[in-house]
Order: C-alpha cells, then sequence, then structure tokens
C-alpha cells in the first residue's frame, strides 16, 4: 500500500502494474532531497517553462480533447507525455536518468482505444524542447513553431491520430501564479494550462478515417514532493462550458479530502478558489475493468453558481497501460451545460 | 486387529532381511536411473529455456544488419521514430562470459530480462547492475557494476544495461539486432526506406538449440525408461516373490478372522512405504549419477551444439517428485498382480508351489509377448508420428523381454532332450526348474543388455555420421570470413597466390517455390571444383550429379527439405522466380534444422547478382596453414573469423569422446543393476533350493561340484540373454535412429554395426552375471552338510 501511494502521490497517471516500471518512475530509489522543490513566488518564464525541468523528479505534458465528427459523432482524444527522473540530471546517453512515457487514447460512445510508449532520455527517442516547441517520443509528437500552432500525432496497433492545434486564448496560471498546493501540508506542484486550442483534423480508427473539430485542453505541470500519505487517489475534472466559460477542479482522496479548484472566464480571466469551495459526489458507479469505478458524479462549484451533472460519454474508458486509470471525455448537465474530460486514480482495488 | 496383520506381516521382512533388501535396493536403483538421467535432462532444458528467455530468438521476429553488420544506435532511434517498436540488443564476449546488453523499457514483454531484472530503478539508476548466475558472476572481471545473482539467467550468460554493455565492451553507439516487438502501430514507414541496410528476419519456430539438443536428449530419455524398466522388474520380482511367500500366512491369519479387506489394506500400506522409502534413497541415488554426469552431458552439449548448459546441478522440485512418483507407480504396477491375486485367493487353497503358478503364466506370457511384438512390427509399418515411434520402441522391449522365458523354455527343453548321462540330465531338468525364479532377472539382464546394444549402436552411428560429415562439409583446410566485400576482395587477391583453391559461400535466403506451396530454405551456390566432387556423399543421386550440376541442369536439395516438401529426384524446385530446376542429389544434412538447396556458382550469380561472398574455404596443404593464417591476421581479419578444419574436428572428437564417457557409465550402471537383480533371485532361491540339492548331494554329486553347476548354470542364461539382447537391442537402435529420429528431426541417421563393441558388452553381461552368482555358488559350497541332511530328517 505505501508504495502505491507513493506512486500515486508522484504522478497522477503512473500507478503499480507493471511494477518495474512503477517503481522507476517513482524514483523510490532516489532521495528526495537532491530534486528542486516547487517555491511559491517563482514566476513561471515562456517559453522556457515550456520545456523539461530535468531537476524536478515529475513532469507531464497532458492534452485531452472533446471533438465531433461530420455527422455531429462525439469523439475524445488524450495525447500524454510523462517524464521521470531517476536522479535531478540530464545525462548524456543510455547514461540519461530520465525516463519518458507516452500514452495516447481515442474514445468513442462505444469503444476506447489506447496504446503507450516508454523510452530512455539522452539518446534522442523521446525529450521535449522549449522554442520551437516539440515534445516528441517515438512516433508521436506535439511540435510546432511555438506552443500556440502545434500539430499533434500518434498512432497505436488501431487507431491513429493527426490533429492541428490553434491557441484562441492565453495560458492560464493554476494557484498561486502556478504555484497549485496539493495537500493541507502544503506539497504542490507548477501547474499552467492552455485550455483554449481549437483542434480540427482526422482520426483513423479501425471503421475508417474521421474529419473531426473540437477544443483542445492542454496541461503542464512539474513536481518531485510526494503528497501525504493518506492520499490515496484523485478525480480530476476539466470542463468547457457552453458559455465560453471553463472550470478545473480536482479531489484528492484521503483520510480528508483536499479539493482545488480555478475559474477561467471566457475572456481568460482566471480565479483560483481554496480548499473545500470545490465538491465532486459520485452518483453512479460503472463496473470497469473488474473494479467500480465512479462514471456519474455531481460536481457543486457555489461561488460560481455551477451545480452540474457530469456523465462519462463511454464508461469504459480505462487506459491499460502499464500504469492503470480512468481517463474519457463527459458531457456536463445542469447548471451549465458543456463536455470536458476526467480522470480518476486510485480505483485499482 | 489391524495391528495383529500388521506385526505378522512384517514379521515376514524381520526373518527375511535380504529380500526386503532386494525390494529397497532394486526400487533405489531403478528410480536412480530414471531419476538421474531425467535430472540432468531437466538441468540441460532448464538451461535451454533460460537462454531462450533470455533471447527470445525463436519467438519474436528480429532485425539485423546485412551479413550481421553492426547497428549504429542512430538507427536505431530513427526506427523508432519512425514508429518501430523495436528494442536494442548487444552482445559480446566479456572474460569468456557473453555479456548481453539490453533496453528494458522498449523490450517487449515478456522478454525474460526485464522481469528478471525487476527493480527499474536499480537497473537504470545509479551504480549499474550486472545479472547472472553466481558462477558466471565469479567468472567476470572485476568492474563498476552491482553483482546481482540471478539462477533464471542462462549458464554462461550475464545481463546488463545496453549502455553499460556498450561501455564494457568497448562499443559505445553500436548495436548487434534489434527485437521486433509483436504488435506494431499503424503508419510505420517502410523498413527498406528508414534502414535499406538492415533486414527483418522472420520469428522460427522452437529455437535451433532446442530441436538440435532434443535429439540428444531423446536418447537420455530412451536410456532412463529402459533403466526404470530394469528397475521396474527387480522390485517385480521381488514383490511377487514376497507374496508368493506369505500366501500361507495371508490365509492362517484369515482364518483366524482377520478381513480380507485389512489385511489387503495393511499390504498396501506396506508397499506404499516401502515404495517412498526406496523411492527416497533411489532419487538422492539418482541425484548423486546426475552430478557426477552432468560435467560430461554439460561439455558434450556445448562442444556438440553451442549451448551452453551449466555443469552445476539444481535440485528442481519436478524431478525429485517426478521420482518418488514413478517409484510409487512402478511399485504399484509391480504390486498390483500380486495383491490381486491375494484378494482372490479361496480361503482353504493350499499355499500354491510356485512352479504350479508360473506354469500357468507362461503360456500367457508367450501370448502377451506375441501381441506385443506383432503391435511393434505393425506400428514400424503403418505407424505415423512421435508418439507410434515410442509406443513401438516400447511394445518392441517389452514383448522381446516377455518372449525371452518361453523361448528359453524351448531351448533348455531341446536341450533336455539330447542330454546323455544322469548329472546333465539332471542340469538341464534342474535348470528349467529354476528357470520361473530366474526369469524376471534374466528379463531385468536382457532390456539393460538390449538398451545397451541400442544406446551404443545409436551414439556410435552418430559419432561415425557426424565426423564423416564434417569431412565432408569441412573440406577445406581454412575458413575466413570477411567484415565486408573490400575486406573479401583483400582476401581473395591474397589468398589466390598462395592456396590451392578459393571456394566462395555464397548464401542467400529465400523461400524455395514449387512445393507444397513454398518453404523458406538457404539457398548456395557452389563452385565446381575437385573438393565437393571428392568429398560429398548422397543419399540418393542421379548418375554424374556433379557433371549435371555444373552445367545449370539441376539442383542439390539437402534432407530436411527433401522430406519436409516430399522431393523426389528429378522433382522441380523453384529457386527464384521463373527459374525451376530438378532435383540431382539429396545430401545428408545432420543436425541442421532449415532446408538448403545447391545450384552451382554460375547459376547462382546470375540469380543473385547482388550477393557477394563473404566467407571463404580456402584448400591448401596442412602445413600451409598457420603461414595463411598469419598473412590474413595482416589484412585485418581477426582471429575468430578464421576457422581451422583440424581444430574443429579434434572439438568435435573431443565431444563424442564425452559423450561416450556418460553412454559407457549409463552402460556400466544398468548391467549393476541387472547383475544385482541376479544375485538377489540366486540368493533367494538358494534357500528354496536346498530340498532340491539335498537328494542330488546325497547320490554323490559334492557340494563343490554343486557349486560349479550353479555358476555355470548362469553364466549360460546369461549367454543365452546376451544372444537374444543383440537383436533386440539393433531392432532398437534402428527404430530410433530410422524412425525415431526422423519423427523427431526429420534426418534420418545411417545405422552402423559395431560388433567387437557388442562383443564386449557381452563380455560384461557375463561377468556382470558370473560375480552375481559367484556368492551364492561360494555360499552353496560352504553349506554345512548338517544342514543338507536336515532336508531329509524335515522330509513331509
Amino acid at each position: 500500500m505505501n508504495v502505491k501511494v507513493l506512486v500515486l502521490c508522484l504522478m497522477p497517471c503512473l500507478m503499480l502494474s507493471l511494477q518495474a516500471v512503477a517503481q522507476g518512475f517513482a524514483g523510490l530509489g532516489t532521495a528526495a532531497g537532491d530534486f528542486s522543490n516547487p517555491l511559491r513566488g517563482r514566476v513561471l518564464q515562456f517559453p522556457a517553462d515550456h520545456g523539461a525541468h530535468p531537476d524536478f523528479r515529475i513532469e507531464w505534458w497532458y492534452l485531452t480533447a472533446n471533438m465531433t465528427g461530420p455527422d455531429g459523432t462525439p469523439y475524445g482524444l488524450q495525447w500524454t507525455l510523462f517524464r521521470s527522473a531517476l536522479a535531478p540530471e540530464e545525462g548524456a546517453g543510455w547514461a540519461s536518468p530520465q525516463l519518458w512515457m507516452g500514452h495516447a487514447a481515442v474514445t468513442t460512445r462505444d469503444a476506447h482505444f489506447v496504446a503507450e510508449r516508454l523510452a530512455r532520455g539522452g539518446i534522442g527517442q523521446a525529450g521535449v524542447t522549449a522554442a520551437p516547441f516539440n515534445a516528441w517520443i517515438d512516433d508521436w509528437a506535439m511540435a510546432g513553431p511555438d506552443f500556440g500552432n502545434l500539430r499533434l500525432t500518434a498512432a497505436g496497433a488501431e487507431f491513429a491520430f493527426d490533429v492541428d492545434l490553434r491557441a484562441q486564448g492565453p495560458l492560464v496560471l493554476h494557484g498561486d501564479a502556478g504555484y497549485s498546493v496539493k495537500s493541507a501540508a502544503g506539497q504542490a506542484s507548477h501547474y499552467y494550462s492552455q485550455p483554449f486550442y481549437a483542434l480540427s483534423g482526422q482520426l483513423t480508427l479501425p471503421s475508417g478515417d474521421v474529419a473531426v473539430t473540437g477544443q483542445a485542453w492542454l496541461d503542464r505541470e512539474w513536481s518531485s514532493q510526494p503528497l501525504a500519505q493518506d492520499q490515496t487517489g484523485w478525480d480530476w475534472f476539466s470542463l468547457s462550458f457552453d458559455s465560453g466559460d471553463k472550470m478545473m477542479g480536482f479531489v484528492l482522496r484521503g483520510g480528508q479530502d483536499y479539493t482545488s479548484a480555478t475559474w477561467i472566464a471566457a475572456d481568460g480571466a482566471v480565479s483560483a478558489l481554496p480548499d473545500g469551495a470545490f465538491s465532486a459526489v459520485p452518483l453512479a458507479r460503472s463496473r470497469v475493468a473488474g473494479r467500480d469505478v465512479p462514471t456519474t458524479w455531481g460536481l457543486r462549484l457555489p461561488a460560481r453558481g455551477v451545480d452540474v451533472t457530469v456523465t462519462a460519454l463511454n464508461t469504459q474508458a480505462w487506459m491499460a497501460t502499464s500504469v492503470p486509470y480512468w481517463e474519457g471525455p463527459v458531457v456536463v448537465s445542469g447548471s451549465h451545460t458543456g463536455v470536458g474530460y476526467l480522470e480518476m486514480t486510485g480505483y485499482d482495488d | 486387529m489391524r495391528r495383529a496383520v500388521l506385526s505378522a506381516l512384517l514379521a515376514h521382512w524381520r526373518h527375511n532381511l535380504l529380500q526386503l533388501f532386494t525390494l529397497l535396493a532394486g526400487l533405489a536403483l531403478g528410480t536412480a536411473l530414471w531419476s538421474g538421467v531425467q535430472a540432468i535432462n531437466a538441468e540441460a532444458r532448464a538451461s535451454y529455456d533460460a537462454a531462450a528467455a533470455t533471447l527470445d530468438e525463436g519467438r519474436l521476429a528480429q532485425i539485423t544488419g546485412r551479413e550481421g553488420a553492426v547497428i549504429s544506435q542512430a538507427t536505431y532511434v530513427a526506427l523508432r521514430r519512425a514508429g518501430w517498436a523495436v528494442s536494442p540488443v548487444i552482445e559480446g564476449d566479456l572474460g569468456g562470459v557473453r555479456l548481453v546488453g539490453i533496453e528494458p523499457l522498449t523490450a517487449p514483454r515478456g522478454v525474460g530480462p526485464v522481469s528478471a531484472v525487476g527493480d527499474l530503478t536499480g537497473f537504470l539508476g545509479g551504480v549499474r547492475q550486472i545479472f547472472a548466475r553466481a558462477d558466471t558472476l565469479a567468472r567476470l572481471p572485476a568492474m563498476a557494476v552491482r553483482a546481482v545473482v540471478s539462477p533464471s539467467i542462462a549458464p554462461n550468460t550475464a545481463i546488463t544495461d545496453i549502455g553499460v554493455a556498450q561501455g564494457l565492451l568497448g562499443r559505445a553507439g553500436q548495436i548487434d539486432r534489434l527485437l521486433v516487438a509483436p504488435v506494431q502501430p499503424l503508419n510505420r514507414a517502410p523498413l527498406a526506406q528508414i534502414a535499406p541496410d538492415l533486414v527483418l528476419v522472420a520469428p522460427q519456430t522452437g529455437s535451433d538449440v532446442a530441436r538440435l539438443t532434443d535429439s540428444f536428449h531423446l536418447n537420455l530419455t530412451a536410456f532412463g525408461l529402459l533403466s526404470f524398466a530394469v528397475g521396474l522388474f527387480i522390485v517385480h520380482g521381488a514383490i511377487g516373490l514376497a507374496f508368493e511367500q506369505r500366501r500361507a500366512m495371508v490365509r492362517t491369519l484369515r482364518a483366524l478372522g482377520a478381513p480380507l479387506r485389512s489385511v489387503i489394506w495393511v499390504m498396501v500400506g506396506e508397499l506404499v512405504v516401502l515404495a517412498l522409502l526406496g523411492g527416497a534413497v533411489g532419487v538422492a541415488l539418482g541425484y548423486g549419477v546426475a552430478a557426477a554426469l552432468l560435467p560430461d552431458v554439460a561439455a558434450t552439449l556445448r562442444g556438440l551444439y553451442g549451448a551452453d548448459v551449466s555443469g552445476q546441478l539444481a535440485l528442481r522440485p519436478v524431478w525429485w517428485l517426478s521420482g518418488m512418483a514413478i517409484a510409487v507407480l512402478g511399485t504399484g504396477v509391480a504390486g498390483a498382480g500380486a495383491l490381486w491375486s491375494l484378494a482372490r485367493m479361496p480361503l482353504l487353497a493350499a499355499a500354491q508351489p510356485q512352479a504350479g503358478l508360473v506354469a500357468r503364466g507362461a503360456r500367457g506370457l508367450a501370448v502377451t509377448a506375441a501381441v506385443l511384438l506383432a503391435l511393434s512390427g505393425g506400428l514400424a509399418v503403418w505407424g505415423q508420428g512421435l508418439i507410434a515411434g515410442f509406443a513401438m520402441l516400447g511394445a518392441l522391449l517389452i514383448g522381446g523381454a516377455l518372449a525371452f522365458p518361453p523361448m528359453l523354455a524351448v531351448v533348455l527343453g531341446i536341450g533336455a532332450a539330447r542330454a546323455r548321462g544322469p548329472v546333465a540330465q539332471w542340469f538341464w531338468a534342474d535348470t528349467r526348474q529354476q528357470l520361473p525364479g530366474l526369469s524376471l532377472a534374466l528379463m531385468a539382464l536382457l532390456l539393460a543388455m538390449a538398451a545397451n546394444v541400442g544406446v551404443s549402436t545409436m551414439v556410435s552411428s552418430f559419432r561415425l555420421t557426424f565426423t564423416g560429415f564434417l569431412d565432408q562439409r569441412l573440406a577445406s583446410e581454412l575458413y575466413v570470413s570477411a567484415v565486408d566485400a573490400g575486406q573479401a576482395a583483400q582476401i581473395v587477391g591474397m589468398a589466390d597466390a598462395r592456396v590451392a583453391a578459393v571456394l566462395p559461400v555464397l548464401e542467400v535466403e529465400r523461400v524455395v517455390a514449387g512445393v507444397a506451396g513454398g518453404v523458406p530454405a538457404q539457398i548456395y551456390g557452389a563452385r565446381d571444383h575437385a573438393t565437393y566432387r571428392d568429398n560429398w556423399q548422397f543419399l540418393q543421386a542421379v548418375p554424374q550429379v556433379w557433371d549435371v550440376l555444373a552445367r545449370g541442369g539441376g539442383v542439390l536439395v539437402n534432407e530436411q527439405l527433401y522430406r519436409r516438401a516430399g522431393l523426389e529426384l528429378g522433382a522441380m524446385v523453384g529457386v527464384a522466380p521463373g527459374v525451376s530446376l530438378p532435383v540431382l542429389g539429396i545430401y545428408g544434412d545432420y543436425g541442421n534444422p532449415v532446408g538448403q538447396v545447391i545450384l552451382t556458382e554460375t547459376v547462382f550469380v546470375a540469380q543473385f547478382p547482388d550477393v557477394v561472398a563473404l566467407r571463404f574455404g580456402l584448400r591448401m596443404d596442412a602445413g600451409d596453414v598457420a603461414g595463411v593464417r598469419a598473412s590474413l591476421r595482416d589484412l585485418g581479419v581477426a582471429g575468430g573469423a578464421m576457422i581451422d578444419q583440424a581444430a574443429i574436428k579434434a572439438v568435435s572428437l573431443a565431444v563424442f569422446d564425452r559423450t561416450f564417457v556418460v553412454t559407457t557409465a549409463l552402460n556400466i550402471l544398468t548391467l549393476a543393476v541387472a547383475g544385482f537383480a541376479i544375485l538377489m533371485s540366486l540368493l533367494t532361491l538358494a534357500a528354496m533350493r536346498l530340498p532340491q540339492l539335498a537328494p542330488v548331494w546325497a547320490l554323490g554329486l559334492t557340494r563343490r561340484r554343486l557349486a560349479a553347476l550353479d555358476l555355470a548354470r548362469t553364466v549360460m542364461l546369461a549367454a543365452g540373454v546376451a544372444v537374444l539382447a543383440l537383436p533386440l537391442g539393433l531392432a532398437l537402435a534402428w527404430a530410433l535412429l530410422a524412425v525415431v529420429n526422423v519423427e523427431a528431426f526429420g534426418w534420418r541417421l545411417p545405422m552402423y554395426l559395431f560388433p567387437l563393441d557388442y562383443l564386449r558388452l557381452g563380455g560384461l553381461a557375463l561377468i556382470a552375471a558370473g560375480l552375481a552368482a559367484l556368492w551364492p555358488a561360494w555360499r552353496l559350497a560352504r553349506v554345512p552338510p548338517a544342514q543338507l541332511l536336515g532336508v531329509f530328517r524335515h522330509e513331509r
């Protein structure tokens, strides 16, 4: 259980399945003190901070998208690059302690396609450069002349996608100017997003190619600190309302749940909301990959008049990767309507 | 009640300690041979499995450089970035240990080292780790890595991260081959576009090493099975006797009110305890046998097939459990008949004398034997598949053994009819009288001898065939491999002036069309040269085969392709699009699992103009080899790229000598077991025969004379066994070589006969039997006259 908690704390999507990999990503063998820690008040610098921070233990470039086909059929897409360091440094060739993991998925109402890639740093197989921006692992890439204009590609054995992303709004810094607290004890990460991408491109599915358009949300986060020992998992929501407003909220489950939320107005104005301002209650569960996972949620953010029901587009959006979790598109109804993405970890009983 | 039954039954063993010893020793020896051979096989197989898991050479497709050229790390990254799910491997020699460098993150799931390695942080972080067995680690030179003992890794192999391996081998940035994951993503660019110098090698069905060494293990397994059969005969004899002698006791017990069920269960329990005791001792002995032989077996396999087998024996639960199980099972089989007849024995029936019982059984034996032999013959003619081959083997052996007592009875009958003089007549009659008591031991001897004849013939045939094959295949004095075409040209330029002939080895792998939709095969181009004409022998060939081949009038195929594709002489083989040539000859290609086709050089070059010869056979006087080697070394040819024919042959012969050590040791052991069976039978008979010997003694034959006659009788019976064992053993060898081997490996070993070996074996059998008879004879010579007289006093 301890190992599991540590892994959970270190990286949201990396849990214990392929034990070796998970241990590696968790960096259990490395003294935490050697890594840099997020600092409140550190001013994020762009484009430099779009790149990798090898002195931090964990980091990710996490893109999710809600899309529709020509006939209005909804689709979801995920493209994630994780970095995990065994030591707080970059090294040449195979000596590099930086490890990379890529996850890609496409979700339809009745199918969920997943692929995974693992790579060593130092040899050119995977990495991130800030300007021009390029994040890649094997043949998957998120790259473009700048952070606002990107082409996103990935392929698995059964699916592929190739889409363009155009930023329609500013970057959003979560928490205190990008310093996002993760527990009452003060653990934190650097966390910013680009939630305003307009997306267009093509999905390749077993049934054939589909032209899609939609909106995408990119999360950037890096940290080194474990969360509190009693935190066992989390539920993370990114919602885009039809009004143009957006909202990010998460619950870290533990002896005492810890919540955090960010309200993003249609014009890009950001307000961070403290612990307790946001609540999420499971309304219905589904049997997924042999476990019960909440796939309908009641979300409330009274400060903004939000009282919505969030329902999974496909309840079986299980990421059967070496570190499994649930990640998929959702539909929002209630006080606000819209779409979004839901990520849940820690449901592996 | 049960307690009384138990103590009564156990009293029998207390009074017949020798019989108890026979039973336990027979069980122990049979189990020992069986489990010893099994242990050797299990150990060797575990080693291959570890090797296969280390590399997974068979299961996965691989990408390699042409002609084994090195792959650059940049090419690997380019392939990954083009979507190819491949994982790099580097291999090299580090202080005699095979060092394998892997990349755990990209290695396909299930590839051994990743799971063997376990802790990725330890593997990749901080001081890097190197994994190997303890004995392998001990041989590695000192270096700045952390050694981790891992018994699941193949012998003489060490595994570490590819970066560490590149450093230790001094080959930074180099990769030897890429493992191709079974599942690949969509939209991959074609290999030819990204890395035109690399070739994709399809996965093989089963590793080469495993297929080759299977042949050796088959031999050992057959040996183990036969040994156990020998042991079983001993156990059967001992149990049968013990039950026979206790019939009276059982009758008494039952008359006193002991329920039959209790008696039977107590006896079953007694048998189980005995089986477990004997089995435990046997497994321990088997461990000793295996430990003593394993280094030789390991050396044999390494030399013969390049298969690395650890010389150390691990105590595997599977084989000691199987040893115990086989002991219990064997006892069960041996005791079932005795228990059955005991259960059906009428309460008031007299304890029958043995002779009657056996006489009743003799006809049954003859019938059973005839049925089994007929079955074996039928399987030999009509049987298909490996199972049928083994069934045929089993039926042949057991049928042969069971046929022995009836046949001997006939021979003895003839002997008795022709005997002149009272002593001779008594001798024959007495021998016939003893036959039932001795027949089980004699059958055991027969089986042991037949097994020895069969296995020796097979091993020796293998040796002759293989060395002949080496002579044929390695006719050139020196073989040299070039790294690239440039070096090849240099070698040819240098050698042309120095040696009698330069024979290029032109090779390409293609699917050979025309037969059953196509079969993958190696196609070779052979220069028209006396080397081939003088040395090659064919299983079948058209007349003037070399002349027709040189004219481009056909192809030669190896036996594997011939059998697999069902070819005949004259059948057309499509070697290239639009080019089909008839089969001119079929040659033996022992130990090679892959089909082969040989074209003449001109045809080969015309069809495959891009193939450049990188290997050459150089013909020269044996005395020139050292000089040419030195010149080649000056050209930059590595020592490992030159193979000296004489050295190969020396190694091969050394290997066969090791094989013979193993075979001889097993031969002697089985004979010893059989000899022991005879000894025990004779000792048991000795006590019962006293009433029959006493009158003869009283009529004037001295005890010495009686003892000498007994000794002569045993040796005579052993000689009879030897005479019958020879054809049985040869039939066994034939079955192994011509039926089982073909079914298992697709090639037939020619059978050679070794009369001197058989004579020596026969001599050994006579000595074993003579030694076994010596002590009983000596005891007979010393039996106190009072005891003989006592027979008359107690006469009923």
